[in-house]
């Protein structure tokens, strides 16, 4: 299961500059974009993609093409904030002249309100995100009576909101640019708006939403761009998203022209015809991701770090490649900072000719001897392996290869697939005992902290929850010390605070908990009506600055 | 009292040679014994043939063409290098037919599949007309209200779409697997494919058998062995059993067709054989998302599950056909 945000590189392959040409209606098509409208609870990449047209929030990444170099600009606030009292206060000041779509303007009391709503309705990321806030602790116990008490304060006079910590957060700022930190109006109601949508300061609101058929969108008509880089005026006056089609469908309807892009990836079968055919349509972008086996530490035979390691060595990671689809598409990924990331330092420790404590550059070939030898000597051949996978045609390939490496290691192997919607939750849950889970990971913004800490922290695990994003069930004390480090140098001392997170990566990928495989980058392919396809590394293509012809 | 060699035939006998005189019948016969044969052979095929196994995952793996080694999954020849396809018919023992998308030899994988489609088929089929055959004897035999409860048992499995029933079972026995008394039979475990697509069939193969016992319990040497006091059971057993042995017969060809396309069916939709092992189904399944690259991966298994299906449908008619003079043959005694 992959969740969506963050990001770095930019697009690659032909990305066309033209004339500004607004107008037009714009025609998208997805299997299904499955997710509740709500800004503050939807959390799937497609939602959020459209999300970042129609809200704001007090800061964002900018929505352009290229690396995101210096973490998330002011949005909705006018300048980013400087910390104050040794980072534990953040004064932001409003931008003057933004209205919601319903025309009314952004004002303080709404953003105040924006962060309450985000606790009364339970949003995803709001306890780990926003639990740092004074107030939020009682948030979080009576989530119904929210009032972020001495957390959030809004002055009207100054136009200002000031937010109190309880603690320095390195990551505050880059969190408050997560689609998820979006200003709504402050009478919005304090309950999942499902299939109705508050109103945004976006250029384009929602006039429609079926789940099961489509949603269409129209300009809001009082938006006005205050910052190009954070929130560029649309070109398409109309977006009409249709649902239903599979994949196959969907890449011949773009190839015929009948949808202007698809928001599904180009199956396997078709990147062939498409990269012959459409060259000139299709572009491939980097982003920070990674497709990783997570192994359960605190179930057989994934208790013994000798297996754990062994799986490391003997996994064939260009295989792996070949399974998304070859070197234009995937690269070998030997630890769980994404190549590009800021704090990535190349470190294969589990690569022949490679070890823990004298690791290679990159990633050469399986080492199944070593493998092999630490089998033998954790003396559990012959356990019974499930791997639980999306049940996803690239998962379950993935998948499958998996079980061939750990049967060639003396383990009897079997694939459990699982629906792709339930499967992300069903792995993170430790009363279901899951030994093995295959899953992918995409930031929600751009930081070290977002893969190795989100994943691997003691905080991270919550025993018999759907929500313990620590699949692994990993924890380290002193890892967890090295990574808190990290985050509090940062705020100081960029480069030496990146040193410890590299640090802190090749810590874990000591432990081993989990066998990261591939780095993927994403494909995008639009019909012929289209141009000025802008893929941005965070919001991955731009839907409003899609020309229409 | 005349000699033994001037007795007439047997029925079975005759039913043989007529048999023997049908082409059609003969040919079936032959195809499904290649393809029987063909399956058996397949772990020799996958030894000595392929080289490769057939059911370990092997795409960076490389085979040798004329002395050359040539990578299992091709690049695709395209400016952006998108994708990549597996290799296609070599024409040679390694890769036949090609590779699927986990790079393994379709020729061995089709061979292996065949083993296990062939084996549920034909299991299912004959637990079927078991089942069916004591369910139709009892019901037809005894007529009443046990007539009646069967009966209106087999009218209820009826009124369901046979693959919504094989589906609805598939599911759960396969997310659970099966438990009776003290026997589980696991997820993988073939008997459950096999127990499913049996139970589906019972009221199509049920309603013929119990037709015919309903008939030949009025016949007159029923009757007769009923006046002479005979038991029922005794009845059941040496008048009404060898008469409807033939029926039973005539349905256990058509019964394998049905349960080799149910198999395949299931197994399609990850709900029959479970991987790693493979079945027709199955390797259909793993060559859907190759249709435009490499269709011979899910055309091959579809041909052979057609030639069979053919093979076994033509002998079923060639099995009515001569077990008719039989049925015949035995009312004139």
């Amino acid at each position: 299961m992959r969740r969506r945000a963050a990001i770095f590189f930019a697009a690659m392959v032909p990305v066309c500059a033209a004339q500004a040409a607004p107008g037009g209606t714009l025609r998208l098509t997805a299997h299904a974009i499955g997710s509740t409208l709500d800004p503050h609870i939807a959390y799937l990449q497609l939602q959020l993609q459209v999300s970042a047209t129609v809200y704001d929030g007090l800061m964002t990444y900018p929505k352009a093409a290229g690396p995101v170099t210096g973490g998330a600009i002011p949005d909705l606030a006018d300048v980013r904030p400087v910390p104050q009292d040794g980072g534990l206060t953040y004064v932001f000041h409003l931008r003057d002249g933004v209205r919601f779509s319903n025309g009314k303007a952004v004002d303080v009391e709404d953003v105040a309100a924006s962060f309450r709503r985000m606790f009364k309705v339970h949003g995803p990321t709001a306890g780990s995100y926003f639990g740092v806030l004074v107030g939020a602790d009682a948030c979080l116990k009576d989530a119904e009576h929210c009032a972020l008490a001495g957390g959030v304060v809004a002055d009207p006079a100054q136009h200002t909101v000031t937010f109190h910590l309880t603690r320095p957060d390195p990551d505050f700022l880059n969190q408050l640019g997560f689609a998820q930190a979006a200003i709504v109006p402050a009478d919005t109601p304090a309950h999942d708006m499902g299939n109705e949508a508050p109103f945004g300061t976006g250029p384009y609101r929602y006039v429609r939403y079926s789940p099961n058929g489509g949603m269409t969108l129209e300009r809001n008509p009082y938006f006005r761009e205050w910052s190009h880089e954070a929130q560029p005026a649309a070109y398409p006056d109309r977006i009409e998203y249709r649902f239903g089609l599979d994949e196959e469908a969907e890449v011949s309807a773009v190839e015929n022209g009948q949808y202007d892009w698809m928001g599904d990836g180009v199956p396997l079968d078709r990147l062939g015809e498409v990269g012959r055919r459409y060259t000139d349509r299709v572009t491939i972008s980097d982003f920070p991701n990674i497709y990783y086996l997570a192994l359960n530490v605190n179930e057989a035979p994934f208790n013994d770090v000798r297996v754990r390691q062994a799986l490391n060595y003997a996994v064939n990671r260009h295989a792996m490649v070949i399974h998304e689809g070859g070197e234009a598409l995937a690269q070998p990924a030997c630890q769980m900072l994404p190549i590009g990331l800021a704090g990535f330092e190349p470190s294969c420790a589990y690569t022949v000719g490679a070890a823990p404590d004298h690791p290679a550059h990159a990633w050469k070939a399986p080492d199944l001897d070593r493998a092999r030898a630490l089998v033998r000597a954790s003396g559990t051949a012959g356990q019974t392996v499930v791997i639980v996978a999306p049940a996803g045609a690239t998962y379950l390939a993935i998948a499958t290869e998996l079980r061939s490496t750990l049967e060639s290691l003396g383990y009897v192997a079997s694939v459990r697939g699982i629906n792709q919607a339930v499967q992300f939750t069903y792995i993170q849950n430790s009363a279901n005992h899951v030994q093995a889970g295959l899953t992918g990971w995409i930031a929600d913004y751009p930081a070290p902290a977002a893969f190795v800490q989100t994943l691997f922290s003691c905080a991270s695990f919550h025993p018999r929850s759907d929500n313990s994003i620590n699949m692994s069930g990993f924890c380290d004390p002193a890892i967890d010390a090295l990574m808190d480090r990290a985050g509090t140098v940062s705020m100081t001392d960029m480069p030496a605070g990146l040193a410890l997170w590299a640090q802190a990566d090749r810590a874990i990928m000591e432990k081993a908990p989990a066998v990261p495989l591939t780095q993927i980058r994403r494909i995008d392919f639009v019909g012929p009506r289209v141009h000025n396809v802008v893929v941005s590394p965070v919001y991955q293509l731009l839907l409003s600055q899609l020309q229409v012809r | 009292m005349r000699s033994s060699s001037s007795l007439p035939p047997g029925p079975w006998a005759v039913a043989i040679r007529a048999l023997a005189r049908d082409r059609a019948s003969l040919v079936s016969v032959g195809v499904l014994a290649l393809m029987v044969l063909a399956s058996l052979m397949a772990p020799l095929y996958a030894r000595y043939v392929s080289r490769t196994d057939p059911f370990l995952s092997n795409v960076a793996g490389q085979v040798q063409i004329d002395g050359r080694a040539v990578d299992i999954m091709q690049p695709n020849d395209n400016p952006l290098h998108l994708g990549l396809s597996p290799i296609g018919p070599t024409g040679r023992g390694a890769y036949l037919l090609g590779a699927d998308s986990q790079g393994r030899d379709v020729a061995a994988r089709l061979l292996y599949g065949g083993r296990n489609s062939l084996l549920i088929a034909s299991a299912a089929a004959l637990l079927c007309v078991v089942m069916a055959g004591v369910v139709g004897i009892v019901a037809g035999f005894f007529g009443g209200v046990v007539d009646a409860v069967l009966s209106r048992i087999m009218d209820i499995m009826w009124a369901v779409p046979v693959y919504l029933f094989a589906i609805s079972l598939s599911i759960v026995m396969v997310s659970q697997g099966l438990t009776i008394g003290p026997f589980t039979i696991t997820s993988d475990n073939l008997l459950i494919p096999i127990v499913i697509i049996a139970i589906v069939y019972v009221p199509y193969a049920a309603r013929p058998i119990r037709g015919r016992v309903m008939a030949l319990r009025n016949s007159e040497f029923v009757l007769a062995a009923r006046g002479l006091g005979v038991p029922s059971a005794r009845i059941l057993l040496r008048d009404i059993l060898p008469n409807v042995t033939g029926t039973i017969v005539v349905l256990a060809p058509l019964l394998t067709a049905l349960a080799l396309l149910t198999e395949s069916a299931l197994s399609f939709l990850s709900i029959g054989v479970q991987a790693p092992a493979a079945s027709w189904g199955t390797i259909i399944q793993d060559g859907e998302g190759l249709i435009y690259t490499r269709p011979l991966v899910a055309v091959a298994p579809g041909l052979a599950i057609v030639i069979v299906v053919l093979a076994l449908n033509v002998l079923g008619d060639g099995l009515r056909d001569a077990l008719d003079v039989r049925e015949t043959s035995r009312r004139g005694h």
